[in-house]
């Protein structure tokens, strides 16, 4: 029979702390965000920001910032570039991960609700424990093996449409949106590789320079690394990059199955 | 300090900062057989070379006839004479190799015809030493190349299996006889503290651009190894130089790259006019980026600025049609919808020049090692301690860098740090025992602000110093203006003493990693203004409207700022290098700077 407990730490009080916006303000937004302190024996709790959007940056990384400048200092998060392209703040922005940087306020109707990547382990606040994640981008050796030697003193030449293959796979910034978005990945994620590291698998494997691209599908050829997609593709939704790691999974299943023939 | 406890780590070399510097250095000294650990604030792939668009200068000639002499000239021209010529000679000279191995290692260039790297034209790079038309010499992936080469970067690592300390905050250097000894870094997942012995600190640790209210660095170039530099004893070098980048987008500072004019884009006034061709007649868009920016500042200064407040310039893409602009420029058309609100294919982007990259850092020799000035030698090395990359100042940039010449300087100083530390470090030698103190100025300072109970919050502070700089270190500077900032910024250093820390807590304590480096910041800014008011003259990114010429006979040589722990700072020089590393090409004579 199947036990059923929640894991610790996983009911989160809806009534935290609430920081009032100061009186004036014109155009007020709440923010409603997951806060979570490890070094304290309470649950986690939502605390609820009031911010005058008056004096706020159109981006919700804008507003976690005024909140923690100007309100509330504790509020812990990783950002980095601002500009969508080091994957830093990626989060879950009104029920949909994405990178907080290139995410409008104005998007989002209502009262908004931010909360780590869902179905990762906690550090503290909006800042997950992504150890799992790069060790498994690791696993599929993301760098180019050869047998046939460089040519000196010149490029390996690569066609303007071979190149094509890979410039969009080889886009991707590692920020998690996509695999913490797959329930597959929820349940299986000690197992199942997961998109982003399959989205890199790929951008190897379809690399005209690699060679080793059959000892890259048998590695990946394994009931849980690979097949655990079921082509849910909330991976695709949740790119912040557009890009599309369910299209690579189905080509690499395909790869797998036209060299049985 | 009882109450702290170090965990403690041996190894050959040390490398601080994981952005494309680092980590070129790191896999490097890993395949040297070295033990090497990589010590970095963010995951390798979030270090800001992430964001470095267009491209990466290297006289391939894949596009037309090329010559790393040619590449040599530009830059020199490029640093308006300020730049040590063996240090460029020996970048240019590299750089064909240092490509081609990056092309090796899988980086996704973009194509020509022929299958081989793709390269286009940027600001300040010709042919036959500035007599030939525009040089295609900046090897571009898209226009996302920083990514695709800090990703190859950190692939090679992991094929390396190079050792990391991700997420840990380096504080401050271990010194001891004026030797660096090894470093002490915050674990910031547990908060604590570890002390790492290594024959050889690589501080690669990037620019400090957030000293400024608008820049299109990240939040995290906070110059933490010219930080813990300066707490050291140790001086930094040409701080005054500090470029302004002609196209970050108006409101958000986020970065539009040179690429987009070396494509063919063009800024227009309010006029509509191509107003480069007044300022630089056979360049025009692409000359050198102190020039672009200079010229945009007068054109808004004059009233021919566009937007409701006629404060900024466009940047018209449109007459590229979608297909290049999909092909070419994919990145910054989406940067523009997401900033600007802009369609490129059918609106101009607004820009306004924006403080983008520091010339000036850790002054280091052509292999990376921090020299400093001692007993009358201006090139006496401090042991135990390199520097590369934008925390450095080797200087292959003098006083205005070229685009796509950082990207050549990571890779080339990166690669030779790591050659240079297998040459002097013998693998596995024993660590003499570190003094009984070794750490304590770490240890100290994190406990001082972890307990400040003052009455300014960290953002108050820096936000005040940010707005010093950008009033009164701009691209326009007089000798008023700056004396003002002089004093305001030591009113502001001042108030760092009422520093309040609210977050108590040891596990990610943002609130005390962002005071720390707002302590590396303060220290550097006071460093830079200071160093713009000595230097009367104008030169490259230093423009003085109260000394608008170049003044050889009195400043051709580098500034040498030390910064005290009050913010006091003072200064020095040292000669520039007017002489080459071989006989393969002559040193190129200071002449006018025309585009």
């Amino acid at each position: 029979m199947a036990q059923f407990s929640l894991p610790a730490n996983s009911v989160v009080n809806p009534n935290g702390n609430v920081h009032k916006a100061p009186a004036g303000s014109k155009d007020v937004r709440s923010f409603r965000i997951y806060r979570f302190d490890p070094e304290s024996t309470d649950k986690p709790r939502i605390d609820t920001y009031e911010v005058d959007m008056g004096s706020c940056g159109p981006m919700v990384l804008d507003a976690l910032i005024k909140i923690k400048n100007e309100i509330d200092p504790s509020l812990t998060f990783r950002r980095s570039c601002r500009e969508g392209i080091c994957g830093s703040c990626a989060m879950n922005i009104d029920g949909v991960n994405t990178l907080a940087c290139i995410k409008a306020s104005a998007e989002i109707k209502g009262t908004v609700k931010i909360y780590p990547l869902p179905h990762m382990p906690v550090i503290k606040d909006l800042v997950p424990d992504l150890t799992n994640f790069y060790a498994q981008y690791a696993s599929v050796k993301p760098w180019l093996q050869t047998r046939t030697p460089a040519p000196p003193d010149q490029e390996r030449l690569q066609s303007k449409e071979d190149q094509e293959k890979i410039d969009r796979p080889s886009a991707c910034i590692l920020c998690a949106c996509c695999s913490t978005s797959c329930p597959s990945y929820w349940w299986n994620s000690d197992k199942y590789l997961g998109p982003a590291a399959l989205l890199a698998a790929y951008r190897w494997i379809i690399d005209t320079r690699d060679e080793a691209t059959g000892e890259r599908l048998d590695e990946l050829e394994d009931p849980f690394r690979l097949y655990r997609c079921h082509t849910i593709m909330n991976c695709a939704e949740a790119c912040p990059k557009d890009l599309n790691p369910a299209r690579a999974i189905a080509e690499i299943k395909r790869k797998i199955a036209e060299r049985k023939q | 300090m009882s109450a702290y406890e170090f965990v403690d780590h041996s190894y050959d070399v040390v490398v601080v900062g994981a952005g494309g510097a680092g980590l070129r250095a790191t896999f490097g000294l890993a395949n040297s057989g070295l033990s090497v650990a990589c010590v970095t604030k963010v995951f390798p792939t979030r270090s800001h070379t992430v964001a470095a668009q267009g491209g990466i200068s290297a006289a391939l000639g894949n596009m037309g006839q090329d010559d790393w002499r040619w590449h040599m000239y530009d830059t020199i021209k490029g640093s308006d004479w300020l730049g040590d010529q063996d240090a460029i000679e020996f970048m240019c000279k590299e750089a064909p190799a240092a490509i081609l191995e990056l092309e090796h290692y899988g980086l996704p260039f973009s194509r020509t015809e022929e299958g081989k790297i793709y390269q286009r034209p940027f600001g300040g790079m010709t042919t036959q030493y500035g007599t030939g038309p525009a040089a295609q010499r900046t090897c571009a992936a898209a226009d996302r190349t920083g990514h695709a080469m800090l990703h190859t970067l950190y692939q090679q690592a992991l094929k390396h299996e190079a050792q990391f300390f991700i997420e840990y905050f380096a504080v401050d250097l271990i010194m001891e006889n004026g030797e660096c000894r090894g470093v002490v870094a915050v674990d910031m997942a547990t908060g604590k503290i570890h002390r790492f012995r290594a024959h050889m600190v690589v501080l690669a640790t990037g620019g400090y651009g957030r000293a400024y209210f608008s820049c299109t660095s990240a939040h995290t170039c906070t110059g933490d190894g010219g930080g813990m530099v300066l707490r050291a004893g140790l001086p930094m070098q040409d701080m005054e130089f500090v470029q302004f980048h002609p196209t970050g987008i108006y409101g958000s500072g986020c970065l539009i790259t040179e690429g987009a004019r070396g494509e063919g884009g063009i800024l227009r006034n309010s006029k509509g006019e191509a107003f480069m061709e007044r300022y630089a007649p056979s360049a025009k868009n692409l000359a050198s980026r102190d020039v672009v920016s200079r010229a945009m500042t007068i054109e808004i200064r004059e009233g021919r600025g566009v937007g409701a407040e006629q404060d900024h310039i466009f940047l018209h893409l449109e007459h590229l049609g979608a297909k290049v602009l999909q092909e070419k420029l994919p990145g910054i058309s989406e940067t523009a919808k997401i900033f600007a609100g802009v369609d490129v294919t059918k609106q101009p982007i607004p820009v306004l020049p924006t403080v983008h990259y520091n010339m000036g850092g850790i002054p280091t020799n052509i292999h990376g090692e921090v020299v400093t000035l001692k007993d009358g030698n201006p090139d006496s090395v401090v042991p135990g301690l390199m520097a590369v990359g934008e925390a450095a100042c080797v200087s292959v940039h003098g006083a205005n860098r070229l685009g796509s010449n950082s990207l050549l300087d990571l890779v080339i100083f990166g690669r030779e740090a790591a050659r240079h530390c297998a040459e002097v470090v013998k693998p596995g030698r024993r660590h003499k025992p570190l003094a009984a103190d070794a750490g304590d100025l770490a240890i100290s300072r994190i406990d001082r602000y972890r307990n400040a109970k003052g009455e300014l919050k960290t953002s108050k502070i820096r936000l005040d110093m940010q707005r010093v700089m950008q009033n009164h270190a701009a691209v326009f500077r007089t000798g008023e203006s700056l004396q003002e900032g002089v004093d305001k910024l030591d009113k502001v250093i001042d108030s760092f003493g009422s520093v309040n820390v609210s977050d108590r807590g040891l596990v990610w304590n943002t609130d005390l990693i962002e005071t720390l480096e707002l302590d590396n910041l303060l220290g550097q800014a006071a460093a830079t203004i200071s160093s713009a008011l000595n230097r009367k003259e104008s030169r490259g990114a230093h423009a003085r409207e109260d000394f608008p010429n170049r003044d050889d006979a009195n400043w051709m040589k580098h500034t040498l700022s030390w910064v005290d722990a009050r913010g006091k700072v003072s200064l020095d020089t040292r000669p520039v290098h007017m002489y080459t590393l071989t006989d393969d090409v002559e040193v190129v004579p200071p002449k006018a700077r025309v585009y």
